[in-house]
């Protein structure tokens, strides 16, 4: 079996189809069985049919882990951020306001933060993460490099993202398309775009209907 | 007697829908399952590969089958929870019998008696009113050998005309319109020529949710460079990212399609040296569509000029394309014209029967393909043959053992059957794997056909709406309690593997039908040990026919992970892609690729004629319905799951904001719609991706959340598929203070 380190994941937003296989297949991973670690949502769904899949995108210097005041949040030697140690958690919410993507949540239920942790058990042992393995769209991919360049000509993978003055790097990629050409994503740069189209005239649907001469 | 034994609370009440969620052996971690079956997913057409994890005769999950070459391990929502349908609360564990006064209306029976009284109220009917008067109705998300099973128990054993099936809701129109074109039915090309293809262009078909595992292909394309456009009222998932899209009205599908080609033959953008070898008919086709100039299309189909054009350019300037359509063309009371109208479309561009070029609908049904070839359908014998057709029938009755004189002659569709109990003409019913009820349009006279039934049977593993009404229920299988094939989208036949026992009385179905032919005492040709024996009568009474399975064993299917028919002897791989060049059919015997006598495909001229109904005054809107990604046809299985019930737990009408604002409504607000059949009162989800001159609703649900009490009951001439697609309606903020539900979110 090829070593594990070789396979990395990677996203690409303009591939979803918002069926949320990914959301229904990640309840069904065996370290967290019947709790989904996934988020999917609408962009605005009275605009579009838009969606983006969240998972963690594992940091390399992850603000969870760096906010933690009971240091229960470790990352494996491969890179993956790990749910909260139930030893160690004292339910505090820290990681959960920090992290910039908006992905550990907190279940009450159990006083532990609970994240996606790439399918740890499979991923270990060269399988494929649940998500990445049903998403029918493969918005989710988990492959090499040269899959992903070989199968994607059209995009290409960073990993590189700006909130404000941090920077961050994660083990996750995201694809971006190679015109124009984008080297990180910065955030607060982003967030003055509108993400789906506002004007009449760009309305895929209003601008292709008849109009009565 | 075929009245409901209580009211329907009662009876939902006992039999549910009951949600089913993980627990037990299904949440433990680290559990370690008795065995890993290889399977296929029980919903949809496109029969992703998947493996079951069982324990103790149960499905306790799923891991994927990455090396299945069709989806690679992919599944949607459906797939990844199909898992709970099993040792479900509602399951049926015994034979019931109609009774009144029973809890529920409903009282178990002896599996043995019940199998008597049904042969006994088959014998009495018809012998009362002739063999006609007892009908079927089956369906098409049964293995190839239930179907095949069912037709020859129609034709061989109760002698009647009258057995149609599920899939004549679904996939007819294509099949008439292949046959007419290329005198086969059955997609062009293998799923994998989409991806090298410089143009996919998706007609009708929502392919986001309703056949999820083609996304990654046209995405493949994509990547690669290809141009997609997509005809659709909605912008569905799949239509967001498109190079051109096409806001078609419903209805108006072939008038689009005329244009285009009108617009190919102006700017010359024909392969000339196809159409003059490889098809007949193409001058007469050219003189109909001169009157569908830009202009005029572009009135008609309610579609910018500018953006038809676009459409046009990149279709007639390709080098490569594959076109898929669905539903969306095909529920129309002129839906075999919108399939030739897009076969037009192909045949001009002569990109079909080669690498990276293709054309296919895609199935709906889990066996939308297999189960519409070998006899279930009301004109048909096994093998893709015709009842109708002296020489098919001397074939099939040699191979079953009987005079073909014995045999009897076509019958009527499956809306027909209903109007025919309605006549007096049919007194008796069984249905398997078909809930009417829900499915069939204009449902309230479904319901009253009901009611006048002497007697009426249905064979299921729950007990779905329809059932209700039965006087005798018959526990069958579950799809993984049983062993079989399906052909899937692309015509690839493939093997679903047993997994888990039936539970209780409940068994195969197949053993059902022979165990009421051996009551009957007619169990010749009815004696089968196995699925296996049924399948190598199947490739007998195949052979020669068009879809010739006569090549295909159980051993191939798993050795090769799918044989794509026609295989004609077992040393022949199978044919993934048809029409190509020099292909050898048993029709055109070497003078060409198509199924005619000549080898050549035909044009044929494709009419518009518009929808049974258009909108008016009283009824000004358009209603169109479909499919969401959690559930599959009538809900009979997914409406009892859990987690799919969550994602989507009940339906919601879309409008656009342009139409909510002048009905004073908003997201959540709860509206009603009203056809000149019936009404329904629903949350409304207003949305920018839908026409405003069109509301759309999906179909699962059933009782007051079945949208099929407004839908038509319009068909086809050829085909009689339903006009599931557009009907006129009005839609007007609820009345008498009903408020909205918990909030659904989406």
């Amino acid at each position: 079996m090829p070593k594990p380190e070789r396979y990395e994941f990677f996203i690409d937003i303009s591939r979803c189809i918002g069926c949320q296989a990914c959301v229904q297949a990640c309840s069904e991973c065996d370290t967290h069985k019947g709790v989904s670690m996934i988020q999917l949502d609408y962009v605005d769904r009275s605009v579009s049919t838009q969606t983006v899949p969240v998972v963690c995108m594992h940091c390399d210097s992850p603000t969870c882990a760096e906010v933690c005041p009971a240091d229960a949040i470790k990352r494996t030697g491969d890179g993956v951020v790990q749910t909260a140690r139930k030893p160690r958690c004292i339910a505090c919410n820290n990681c959960v306001l920090a992290c910039p993507f908006g992905v550990p949540k907190m279940h009450n239920e159990m006083n532990l933060m609970m994240k996606c942790d790439m399918c740890y058990d499979r991923t270990s042992v060269g399988l494929k993460p649940m998500c990445a393995s049903v998403c029918p769209s493969q918005a989710l991919f988990y492959g090499t490099r040269e899959e992903i360049e070989r199968l994607r000509p059209s995009s290409h993978p960073i990993n590189t993202f700006q909130f404000g003055q941090q920077m961050i790097t994660t083990k996750v990629n995201m694809m971006v398309p190679n015109e124009p050409h984008v080297r990180l994503i910065d955030i607060a740069m982003s967030m003055e775009q509108a993400p789906v189209p506002q004007l009449l005239s760009d309305d895929p649907l209003m601008a292709n209907l008849y109009e009565e001469q | 007697m075929s009245k409901l034994p209580v009211e329907s609370v009662e009876i939902i009440e006992r039999f549910g829908p009951t949600l089913a969620y993980a627990q037990g052996a299904r949440v433990d971690t680290g559990v370690e399952p008795d065995k890993i079956v290889k399977t296929h997913c029980c919903f949809c057409g496109q029969q992703c590969g998947i493996q079951l994890k069982v324990l103790d005769n149960e499905v306790i999950g799923f891991e994927p089958w990455y090396e299945f070459p069709f989806n690679q391990g992919k599944l949607c929502p459906k797939g990844v929870k199909r898992y709970l349908q099993g040792a479900h609360p509602d399951r049926l564990l015994t034979a019931l019998e109609r009774n009144p006064s029973a809890e529920a209306g409903f009282s178990p029976i002896a599996y043995s008696d019940a199998i008597r009284r049904v042969a006994s109220e088959i014998e009495r009917i018809q012998s009362t009113y002739g063999r006609d008067a007892f009908a079927i109705l089956s369906g098409a998300s049964l293995t190839t050998e239930k179907t095949y099973l069912m037709g020859k128990f129609a034709h061989m054993c109760l002698r009647t005309s009258n057995i149609d099936y599920n899939g004549r809701l679904c996939m007819v129109s294509a099949a008439a319109a292949n046959k007419k074109a290329f005198g086969i039915d059955r997609a062009a090309s293998p799923w994998s020529d989409i991806i090298g293809a410089e143009v996919v262009w998706v007609s009708g078909s929502n392919v986001a949710e309703c056949s999820p595992i083609t996304s990654d292909y046209i995405w493949q394309a994509r990547e690669h460079g290809a141009k997609i456009v997509v005809v659709d009222p909605r912008i569905t998932p799949i239509a967001r990212t498109a190079n051109v899209y096409l806001p078609v009205k419903p209805g108006r599908d072939v008038i689009l399609f005329n244009g285009i080609l009108n617009l190919m033959i102006e700017r010359d953008w024909l392969d000339h040296d196809f159409i003059e070898n490889y098809t007949v008919g193409f001058e007469a086709l050219a003189e109909s569509v001169q009157e569908w100039t830009p202009a005029r299309t572009a009135q008609a189909t309610g579609i910018a000029e500018r953006a038809i054009r676009q459409a046009a350019e990149l279709w007639g300037t390709a080098k490569t394309s594959f076109l898929v359509h669905a539903r969306g063309l095909e529920h129309h009371s002129h839906g075999v014209q919108n399939v030739l109208g897009a076969i037009n479309i192909v045949l001009a561009s002569g990109r079909i029967g080669r690498p990276n070029c293709g054309y296919g609908t895609i199935t709906g049904q889990g066996n939308g393909q297999g189960g519409r070839e070998h006899g279930q359908k009301a004109d048909q014998l096994p093998g893709g043959r015709d009842l109708g057709n002296p020489q098919h029938r001397a074939e099939i009755a040699a191979v079953w053992g009987m005079s073909p004189d014995d045999l009897p002659m076509p019958g009527v569709d499956a809306y027909e059957i209903f109007r025919k109990i309605d006549r007096g003409e049919i007194k008796g019913l069984l249905s398997i794997s078909f809930n009417p009820l829900v499915s069939l349009p204009d449902n309230s006279f479904i319901r009253a056909q009901l009611e006048k039934l002497e007697f009426y049977t249905a064979i299921d593993f729950f007990l779905n709406e329809t059932a209700y009404h039965a006087d005798i229920v018959l526990p069958g299988s579950l799809h993984e309690e049983d062993e079989g094939t399906v052909t899937q989208v692309e015509g690839r036949v493939i093997k679903i593997n047993k997994a888990i026992e039936c539970p209780g009385d409940a068994r195969q179905d197949w053993i059902i039908i022979q165990d009421i032919a051996a009551a009957l005492k007619r169990e010749k040709g009815f004696t089968f040990h196995n699925p296996e024996a049924i399948f190598d009568e199947l490739r007998r009474a195949s052979a020669g026919g068009i879809a010739d399975y006569s090549g295909i064993t159980y051993e191939k299917l798993e050795t090769q992970m799918g044989v794509f028919w026609p295989c004609p002897s077992e040393d022949h791989p199978g044919t993934p892609r048809l029409f190509e060049r020099e292909s050898w059919n048993p029709v055109a015997k070497g003078s060409g690729p198509f199924y005619f006598p000549d080898g050549k495909a035909r044009f044929n001229i494709a009419a518009y004629t518009p929808p049974a109904e258009e909108p008016d005054e009283a009824y000004p809107l358009y209603l169109t319905t479909g499919r969401v990604v959690s559930h599959y046809l009538s809900g009979t299985q997914t409406r009892r799951i859990g987690p799919l019930v969550d994602q989507y737990p009940e339906p919601r009408l879309e409008m656009h904001p342009n139409l909510a604002e002048k009905l004073g409504v908003q997201t959540g607000d709860m509206v009603t719609a009203e056809s000149r059949r019936g009404n329904i009162t629903l949350p409304v989800s207003v949305v920018r991706t839908i026409r405003p001159d069109t509301v759309f609703v999906p179909y699962h649900w059933a009782g007051r959340k079945s949208i099929n009490q407004l839908t038509i009951s319009a068909q086809d001439p050829i085909s009689k598929i339903p006009e599931y697609k557009v009907c006129a309606v009005r839609v007007y903020k609820a009345q008498n203070g009903e408020q909205p539900p918990a909030p659904p979110v989406r």
